[in-house]
């Protein structure tokens, strides 16, 4: 029979914090935000085809400035997981593992997801001027 | 069982079964989604795609490349966002509750999917296409 009294993975409190599970955490924490963000996306969508009553509900949530602030969560959510996620990929074809190189580039993914998600808005904010 | 030959014992019984094609579609789905949410993102970003606007975010979605483009990316991001909740729900949500949040949370990326993937063909049919798509 099972033993249910066993330690369950991930053990999350037994671990020294360090750039390369904070990064993975993080990896997770993002995706399960942007897992929401598809669901926000096949909203959008389906605005679209009920009517402009509609579209028009959700975009002036979206527009205001908790809307605004949620959606530049969003916008670096993404590219981060983005990042990241090329960062795994490489790694799942045997790039990058040395320990060095893990902390480095998990770095680097994390200055370039920011820069990208400023850049990002400040396209977008200029636009809108 | 002692007759049975290794390669018998080894057949389908291995601890792993079909447990690497959770795994694989995962880094299928994400090297199909880096293409398509590059191209999301910079319709946004180059407003191409002005979501503010009813007419406008119509008129982009009936695009027939757009539409396309738009439906690929619905399920791939959805299939890829499934597989990622279901390992969170398997790691923290144990019991009986994880069997009903994994339902549910299947259930309802298929019903996300479903509406979105509708809603684009219903708004390309509805829309005549221009002569420049």
């Amino acid at each position: 029979m099972a033993n249910h009294d066993r330690p369950l993975s991930p053990h999350l409190s037994v671990y020294s914090w360090q750039v390369s599970n904070g990064l993975s955490i993080l990896h997770r924490m993002t995706g399960f935000v942007l897992f929401t963000g598809a669901f926000l996306f096949a909203l959008w969508l389906t605005a679209a085809v009920i009517g402009p009553e509609t579209y028009d509900l959700i975009m002036g949530i979206l527009c205001s400035w908790f809307g605004q602030l949620v959606l530049f969560g969003y916008t670096f959510c993404f590219y981060y997981h983005f990042c990241n996620g090329i960062r795994h990929l490489g790694w799942d074809i045997g790039l990058g593992f040395g320990k060095d190189t893990a902390v480095k580039t998990g770095i680097l993914v994390v200055i370039v997801s920011s820069l990208l998600t400023l850049g990002t808005w400040a396209i977008l904010l200029g636009g809108a001027a | 069982m002692k007759y049975r030959a290794p390669l018998k014992n080894a057949l389908g019984l291995g601890s792993a079964k079909s447990g690497v094609h959770h795994w694989w579609i995962q880094r299928l789905t994400a090297v199909g989604l880096i293409p398509l949410t590059l191209w999301f993102v910079y319709a946004i970003a180059t407003g191409c795609l002005d979501v503010s606007s009813y007419e406008s975010a119509r008129e982009f979605i009936a695009k027939p490349m757009h539409a396309i483009l738009l439906i690929l990316l619905t399920f791939t991001m959805l299939h890829h966002s499934q597989l990622g909740v279901q390992v969170i729900v398997e790691d923290y949500v144990h019991g009986g509750l994880k069997t009903i949040t994994l339902i549910a949370s299947k259930f309802a990326h298929i019903a996300a999917g479903v509406a979105a993937i509708y809603s684009i063909i219903v708004i390309s049919l509805s829309t005549i296409p221009g002569a420049a798509s």
